[in-house]
């Protein structure tokens, strides 16, 4: 499910509805982005402000393409991305995303891919304020090129035998090794 | 034929304007040929498009390298790497 959004959304209540009226989801995993304060590479002064431009229609094709490529990857039982834009302060949610499933790993396999794919592929721009009014546009890093990168090969980063699952039965872990 | 080339972020502010309707003049078929020939429109242009390597494109809205064949769009993007999450 892909929501693309200004207003804040409610992190429980989403949990919450995910695996309303499921009994086979044994696992599920919340990731919250929050915008800092501070702008992170000791240039530019505090962040009062950070405003977030979006491609409407194309942001929404990005994000449910992500996500099909999230459930071709992994057994999940359910999904969810919500992405805000508009102006948001410190401290203020930015991305919701969630991932079910009936075991842990394909949940924190996902949640973990669904960012780092969003991070690259989502048509979302940052610009941050200070509290004079300044505005610089944030640049794309390098390092989220390289997360994305790495679950190239169509396998999970943890599946160390190749079989596309990762998983061993139950809640015991299989070989392979976890970031 | 008339397509629609719309700017985001940066790019957006220094074309000055968020979309236009554009007649692609003949000889322009890929997103190279077309940004090659926006820079000749002027100055605003000339500097959004200083550094191509750095403007990313979609077509139709999906990404697309610069070597896309653009005839048959109707709509072209162009912006800078994303920074959403």
């Amino acid at each position: 499910m892909i929501r693309v959004q200004e207003n804040d959304f409610d992190i429980a209540a989403e949990v919450q509805a995910i695996a309303r009226g499921r009994t086979d989801i044994g696992a599920v995993v919340t990731f919250t982005g929050i915008v800092r304060g501070d702008a992170g590479d000791g240039e530019t002064g505090a962040v009062a402000a950070m405003t977030l431009e979006h491609y409407p229609g194309m942001t929404e094709r990005e994000l449910e393409r992500v996500e099909a490529e999230a459930w071709a990857r992994w057994p999940l039982s359910g999904s969810t991305i919500i992405h805000r834009t508009g102006t948001l302060g410190p401290g203020e949610n930015i991305v919701l995303v969630i991932t079910a499933s009936q075991h842990r790993h394909a949940a924190f396999e996902a949640a973990s891919f669904l960012m780092d794919y969003l991070k690259t592929a989502a048509p979302f721009w940052k610009k941050e304020s200070d509290a004079a009014g300044h505005g610089q546009w944030v640049d794309a890093r390098e390092s989220d090129d390289a997360a994305a990168g790495r679950w190239r090969g169509g396998r999970s980063a943890g599946d160390g035998d190749g079989d596309g699952d990762g998983d061993g039965e139950g809640e015991g872990e299989g070989g392979g090794s976890d970031d | 034929m008339t397509i629609k080339v719309r700017y985001f972020a940066w790019v957006r502010e220094q074309t000055g304007l968020p979309e236009e309707d554009v007649a692609l003049p003949d000889g322009v078929a890929t997103v190279s040929d077309l940004i090659v020939w926006l820079k000749t429109r002027g100055p605003e242009f000339e500097a959004a498009f200083a550094k191509p390597d750095v403007i990313r494109a979609a077509v139709d809205q999906a990404h697309v390298k610069h070597d896309a064949r653009i005839t048959a769009a109707r709509e072209i993007a162009f912006f800078p790497p994303v920074t959403g999450g």
